[in-house]
């Protein structure tokens, strides 16, 4: 069965969106989807859901194309618009939209309603037993576990064999257990069908998880796309450190370029604080954003010597919050860090409030960010 | 005479809360899923007869379908009958006083179903008429039933429209509540009387009919939540 279903999706879409609160932003991406897993990865607003209902023709952009394999579903060009009916498009909604007044198998037969009945048995039977739900297919939703619900909804989008399969933060109620587990069962069926599959999501864990490959989105535009290890490690774009959680970024203006050492020399803004960050071709004078981790800060109670990291900055502790397995050390170097250390650290450093430390920061640890807008 | 008012009184409001179904149930799927900017004109219309004296729609329909009026010119011409003062005025003017008791109930519950669930169904290859027949309409079904049960009851018990529209004619046009203010005119109470009590029962009985019916048909349709 090497039809359309074997394809990329394309999607290229501008919306101009009104929230009614007065941020209006435009829409305003462009990207493909292979088969397999694509993680579409951005804070809530960034206009996630909206590029999942314009691929699958809920929402109609002001312009743009989609297609999958060669089959056109949307082009203001050529005035294309597909009904959301005939794309073929699978769509598992974040709150699943289960039919509460039928059983799991009257679910699971509803998309089926074009196919002789005898073959409709087979699939049903076929997906039950690939997602785990031959015991509840007599259920109703309101008998269901949450997992139980979610494989329902899953197998529901997929035995209709569709083209492309979007997923809108499908599995955020879930535990790691269940979740890890509908995953792989969902990783067999891409497997064996070789569709394109967008995953949405803000969750840095699954992206990790799950991602072939992410695309990043910000306020309506891609802000990064690779791998998620290329994405999230070294993000390019502030809102993406965020979310990947880089607890300190700073503002800063470059002072000067060292490109013999292949670093920069950075000064944080409203201080006489110096950083040493990795050489980036922006010129000396602009501003940039650099990112670091609260867990690569070193913390040295004396003067530390004879190590190669460049920024050794003396400061003070402001604040010790003890919290899960980890202590958060707020230190005042003239700019505010975020520190994470271990409870044996803070036992063996002695590190109390108001103590005289240092910290050590590598090169490498200052990730330079795109400022938002200031991007070229 | 009472039986006879009596049968022609149910006949109408059967036959009107029929009809007020087969419009109810599209007008209502629109007013609950349009996003057309006009919308509000429509919604107006529709409660009008809520507000507008009975008398006052009651005049307007009998011009409108008299002998004078195009319609009823037209209908004369097809027919060689009449619509003023025959049953078949009075079904139009009752289901015209009756249509916001029909349409209010079946919209509002049309438009209380998820429309996530109308998007889910979409995406899974149903037309829109599928997803009305499967979806909107079980999961609105308490709607339809309170707007079938309305429709019936106001009917039953409509006075002014059919008035003015059906006049007083034995058989033809009149029914039990016109009956009542006949023999009270006529000073003949124990007719009244008689004629009054039977209706609340059979208005009674009615309700209670349909509202059991209800109640047994949620059960089945909806376990949820």
């Amino acid at each position: 069965m090497m039809d359309a279903a074997s394809s990329a999706l394309q999607v290229s879409l501008h919306k101009q969106m009104d929230s009614g609160e007065g941020d209006a932003f435009s829409l305003d991406v462009q990207f493909s989807a292979e088969p397999g897993f694509t993680v579409l990865f951005g804070a809530s607003g960034a206009g996630k859901t909206t590029i999942l209902d314009s691929i699958t023709g809920l929402q109609v952009p002001d312009d743009g194309r989609v297609s999958v394999g060669s089959r056109v579903l949307f082009d203001s060009a050529r005035n294309v618009n597909v009904p959301t009916s005939r794309r073929r498009i699978g769509y598992l909604l974040q709150t699943l939209a289960l039919f509460p007044h039928m059983t799991a198998r009257q679910n699971i037969e509803y998309g089926l309603a074009s196919i002789p009945v005898a073959d409709r048995l087979v699939r049903i039977e076929e997906a039950a037993a690939s997602f785990g739900i031959t015991g509840v297919l007599n259920r109703r939703p309101a008998q269901m576990s949450g997992g139980e619900r979610q494989r329902v909804a899953l197998a529901r989008a997929l035995v209709t064999r569709p083209c492309a399969l979007l997923l809108d933060e499908p599995l955020t109620a879930l535990d790691a257990a269940t979740k890890s587990k509908i995953v792989d069962d969902l990783r067999r069926w891409i497997a064996a069908h070789a569709v394109p599959v967008l995953y949405v999501t803000h969750d840095r864990q699954e992206v990790y998880a799950l991602g072939d490959r992410v695309i990043a989105l910000e306020a309506g535009r891609i802000v990064a796309e690779g791998p998620p290890q290329a994405v999230l490690v070294r993000p390019q774009s502030e809102s993406v450190a965020q979310l990947a959680g880089f607890e300190n970024i700073f503002e800063c203006s470059i002072t000067a370029g060292h490109p013999e050492q292949g670093t920069m020399t950075c000064r944080i803004r409203g201080t006489n604080l110096l950083l040493e960050a990795p050489l980036t071709r922006i010129a000396p004078a602009h501003k940039v954003s650099l990112g670091i981790r609260a867990g690569d800060v070193l913390v040295a109670n004396e003067p530390p010597v004879g190590l190669s990291a460049r920024n050794i900055i003396p400061g003070r502790i402001a604040a010790v919050l003890q919290q899960g397995v980890a202590v958060i050390l707020t230190v005042e170097c003239g700019a505010k860090f975020e520190v994470h250390v271990t409870p044996a650290a803070v036992h063996s450093l002695d590190l109390k409030l108001n103590n005289s430390i240092w910290l050590v920061i590598k090169t490498y640890s200052c990730h330079v960010l795109q400022t938002p807008g200031g991007n070229n | 005479m009472i039986l006879q008012a009596m049968w022609l009184t149910l006949r109408l409001a059967v036959l009107v809360s029929l009809i007020l179904m087969v419009i109810a149930l599209p007008l209502g799927y629109w007013l609950a899923t349009s996003r057309w900017r006009g919308k509000f004109l429509i919604e107006a219309i529709v409660a009008l007869p809520i507000v507008l004296p009975p008398t006052v729609l009651g005049f307007y329909v009998l011009v409108a379908i008299g002998p004078l009026s195009p319609i009823g010119r037209w209908y004369h011409q097809v027919t060689g009958g009449s619509l003023a003062f025959t049953f078949r005025g009075l079904v139009i003017g009752s289901v015209l006083y009756s249509l916001p008791f029909a349409i209010q109930p079946v919209a509002a519950a049309f438009s209380s179903v998820d429309r996530r669930l109308l998007q889910a169904s979409a995406t899974l290859g149903a037309s829109p008429w599928r997803t009305f027949r499967r979806i909107v309409l079980p999961l609105g079904m308490p709607g339809v039933f309170t707007g079938l049960v309305l429709s019936f009851a106001h009917t039953m018990g409509e006075f002014g429209v059919v008035l003015m529209i059906g006049g007083n004619i034995p058989g033809a046009t009149q029914t039990v509540s016109i009956l009542i203010y006949d023999q009270v005119q006529a000073l003949n109470y124990r007719v009244a009387n008689q004629t009054a009590l039977l209706l609340l029962v059979l208005c009674f009985t009615s309700l209670v009919l349909l509202y059991g019916l209800r109640r047994t048909a949620s059960r089945s349709v909806l376990r949820w939540p």
